[in-house]
């Protein structure tokens, strides 16, 4: 079974004069099919205003579809009694750090979660122990969150969604506002919580490095999924994804530019390695090709 | 100069003072300032200042942090006594110019400024050894029984320690904003006040903007975490009375029925 | 010479238990006309370091002079100094106050005591210069899609004619094609209307294409002052400070390693490909 599931999402803002008459409708999510298994890490694509914030927030039951169909975790959101349980089992973790800290102290504010949901006292610091410690910021729970980085302020954030424990995590940009190293601080913790605890991941983005390791990347522009498919298969279509206002990471793109310069490379190199073995492939297969210079011979 | 605020700051220190439940130090602090208005004369004065002695000394907080807590309102005592010593009819001591010091004048200037100066000192035992968290459960707690007059005390409580938080990430905020609007030659510190407060604008609707937004996002970030209202939610530090908290309302007790005899008595 | 900055040194909270050196000892000179990116850690002491270059801070210890003049002397104009080094705040768009895109972009003109024909006039022109299209002159800045936000608030500082332009993490928050449109924005300022730029930045591979010219800020000290080719050389300590050279510069390297006889100064894509290229 799925976990994720959505079918024909549709979600329209609608803009209304004072009459209450309708002045503006802007389709944020068209017709989008999408659905992901447990244990997955997916990555969602797009530039700024695709809509997948739009989507995300569906997720989490924070916005209602116009039409179609989204089941989270088996679970129909557009029924009302489902909203507390599918916002529990699918967290949440947004773009800004500041803004979505609760409390003054960071044991406090992982205890958030688990109070509103009503868990008895005893396990909510059994909870907010474990989900601290699953982030690395176990010694920092005296801390003001103030005080700390932007990447660890989120790692606060995850913390705070994995003491609700959620079948799911949504991350929405979570690291558009972080220096490289609270990106990487992120992304291995999130990394993490998928490989040892299992948690299905769904990571929402527009850096493109980020998805180089997920299960699979959808792309969406204009509310609609315009491109899915494994990460080398998404990173070999260089110039639809520059349509979509994305770019590639450096070192793809440089294979795709010698790609096209005539050298035998294939389609979607992601890591330096790669580029560096299937350059050595090439020398080392026309060993005696005068072009081809190789200072230990 | 905000630096210099010691109210609403906390002094970690392990102490009796610290452990006991906030709602006895809510308590006490009210008996506290209802004593400093009952009291009238030096042998009252003397109780009182033996009594907070006691508690500042208990509570482990370096009296010094404590005094630099005065220096943000000095200027307020002072004016406060000033008002006191010459606007208070008597009989007169001195004379000079219009003013006049009458012996009521001097006796209310003193006792004033001790008043004041004790309040600001004792309410600050109470913040410097509670974490505004506490102190905020504690008032939800404590002002519990008017929920059943439809007073929403757990929403007043949450916006409470929710713009404790925020305070801080405002303050850095409005530095920001100000370089920013410096760097494009705006000008905050001189002209007349109604300039001054026009200056403020390109200051203020920029703040106001950044703090819609923020609380706009922390209404989403808390219903993503399953925020419902206080009904139903079960409490991380739930406040429960110990041993010590019962003895710290027997001394309260015995302080104010003390306090009651030395008045009339003497 | 425009800029210069001799033994620079900045305290934070001077004389109290949270006293801490964010700027030591820093000699510097910028030029007319130059492009320089200033790379470093949070909490390098790069924010800080250009918040002395418009007087916005005054150091500790040291001076500074702009166009020959000691900025910390005597009623020294800083008023006017800030509208010759102009500078753009991190998320700019959140200084923007005005009822209208031209009133906002007006504010620094105004306080320049310009009349209200020049202030529109240089409005203008720096919106066009931004590329915001005309029919969001009269709109409100707030209704703005976020890009567009951020070329208002830019506008807002170039409006003021500075010979020396600041952006403090320009491209942060926007998507790709976002960056792109913005770096190449001030790419073509530098280029067009000659301004000085100095671009403050924690993304080497964004600032590689650009600037002629990178300092590299670690522990309020300048680390780093060269060609971009010649600081990525020391990518190694780069990284132990938390940078990272852009990832063409470990790629020539891991290529070198591999046996290939490369030239390992390549820092961008062009370049790499060229180098290649010529291998095979």
């Amino acid at each position: 079974m799925n976990i994720i599931e959505a079918k024909n999402l549709v979600h329209e803002y609608i803009r209304e004069d004072e009459e209450g008459n309708v002045e503006e409708r802007l389709v944020a999510l068209d017709h989008m099919d999408l659905h992901v298994k447990p244990g997955q890490f997916i990555s969602v694509l797009g530039h700024n205003g695709s809509g997948k914030s739009t989507f995300a927030k569906h997720l989490n039951a924070l916005l209602e579809p116009t039409s179609g169909s989204l089941w989270v975790n088996g679970m129909d959101v557009t029924k009302e009694e489902n909203i507390l349980p599918v916002r529990q089992s699918a967290g949440m973790v947004f773009q800004n750090p500041d803004n979505q800290i609760i409390a003054s102290v960071v044991q406090e504010d992982v205890g958030f979660g688990p109070e509103n949901i009503g868990v008895p006292t005893e396990e909510i610091w059994q909870r907010v122990e474990k989900s601290l410690k699953s982030v690395g910021m176990w010694e920092y729970r005296e801390h003001s969150p103030n005080k700390l980085s932007g990447g660890q302020k989120q790692r606060v954030a995850i913390a705070g969604v994995m003491a609700m424990e959620p079948k799911c995590i949504v991350l929405d940009e979570p690291t558009a506002m972080l220096d490289p190293d609270g990106r990487k601080e992120v992304l291995a913790a999130v990394h993490q919580l998928n490989k040892e605890k299992g948690v299905t991941i769904i990571l929402i983005t527009h850096y493109m490095d980020e998805v180089v390791d997920s299960d699979y990347v959808y792309v969406m522009d204009q509310g609609k999924v315009v491109m899915d498919g494994t990460p080398r298969d998404i990173f070999s279509r260089v110039e639809e994804l520059k349509e979509h206002r994305l770019d590639v990471p450096q070192i793809t793109l440089l294979a795709y530019e010698l790609k096209n310069a005539g050298l035998d490379l294939p389609d979607g190199v992601l890591t330096r390695e790669e580029l560096v073995s299937e350059l050595c492939r090439l020398r080392d297969s026309n060993p005696n090709g005068s072009e081809v210079k190789d200072n230990k011979e | 100069m905000l630096r210099d605020i010691t109210i609403g700051q906390y002094y970690p220190a392990d102490s009796i003072i610290h452990k006991l439940d906030p709602r006895v130090k809510l308590f006490g602090t009210v008996i506290f300032i209802i004593s400093l208005f009952v009291f009238d004369g030096l042998p009252g004065f003397l109780l009182i200042t033996a009594f907070m002695a006691f508690f500042i000394r208990l509570s482990k907080v370096p009296f010094s942090f404590m005094v630099r807590g005065l220096k943000a309102v000095v200027m307020l005592v002072l004016i406060a006594s000033v008002f006191n010593l010459f606007l208070s009819p008597g009989e007169e001591l001195v004379s000079f110019w219009k003013l006049t010091i009458t012996d009521t004048g001097l006796k209310n200037a003193i006792f004033m400024t001790i008043r004041m100066v004790y309040l600001i000192l004792g309410t600050s035992v109470m913040t410097l050894t509670t974490t505004p968290n506490e102190l905020t459960d504690g008032l939800e707690k404590a002002l519990g029984p008017l929920t059943k007059i439809h007073v929403p005390v757990h929403e007043i409580a949450m916006m409470m320690s929710i713009a404790l938080r925020f305070v801080p990430i405002l303050i850095e905020e409005t530095d920001k904003i100000m370089k920013a609007q410096m760097a494009r030659g705006a000008d905050f510190e001189s002209g007349n006040l109604l300039k001054k407060a026009k200056n403020m604008v390109p200051l203020l609707v920029p703040l106001f903007v950044s703090a819609f937004r923020r609380a706009n996002d922390l209404a989403l970030a808390m219903e993503a975490r399953c925020y419902n209202g206080g009904e139903g939610r079960t409490k991380m530090k739930p406040l429960v009375y110990a041993k010590r908290d019962g003895v710290a309302y027997v001394v309260l007790m015995g302080y104010l029925v003390l306090l009651v005899a030395v008045n009339s008595l003497l | 010479m425009s800029l210069v900055l001799k033994d620079i040194t900045y305290r934070y909270s001077q004389e109290t238990a949270y006293e801490k050196t964010a700027l030591d000892h820093v000699n510097l000179e910028i030029h007319d006309g130059e492009f320089i990116g200033i790379i470093g850690h949070t909490g390098s002491g790069k924010s800080t370091l250009v918040q002395h270059l418009n007087g916005l801070l005054k150091a500790t210890e040291g001076v500074m002079e702009y166009n020959g003049e000691n900025i910390y002397q005597e009623k020294y104009d800083l008023k006017s100094l800030r509208t010759q080094v102009g500078m753009v705040f991190q998320y700019p768009e959140h200084q923007l106050f005005e009822a209208t895109v031209m009133e906002d972009v007006c504010f620094g003109p105004k306080n320049q005591g310009l009349t209200k024909e020049e202030q529109l006039e240089r409005a203008k022109e720096a919106l066009k210069s931004v590329g915001l299209k005309e029919k969001y002159y009269e709109q409100s800045p707030f209704e703005l899609s976020g890009g567009q936000k951020r070329r208002a608030a830019i506008a807002g500082v170039l409006a003021m004619k500075p010979s020396v332009l600041i952006l403090d993490e320009p491209t942060a928050g926007l998507d790709p094609k976002g960056r792109d449109e913005i770096l190449d924005l001030i790419k073509g300022m530098h280029e067009k209307m000659g301004i000085t730029v100095i671009l403050v930045s924690h993304s080497m591979e964004d600032v590689a294409e650009y600037v002629d010219r990178i300092i590299v800020m670690d522990n309020g000290s300048v680390l780093y002052d060269d060609v971009p080719r010649e600081v990525f050389r020391h990518y190694e300590k780069l990284e132990e400070i938390g940078l990272a050279a852009p990832q063409v510069t470990y790629l020539m390297q891991d290529l070198k390693t591999a046996g290939f006889e490369v030239d390992c100064n390549a820092t961008t894509i062009e370049e790499a490909k060229a180098e290649i290229l010529k291998l095979c």
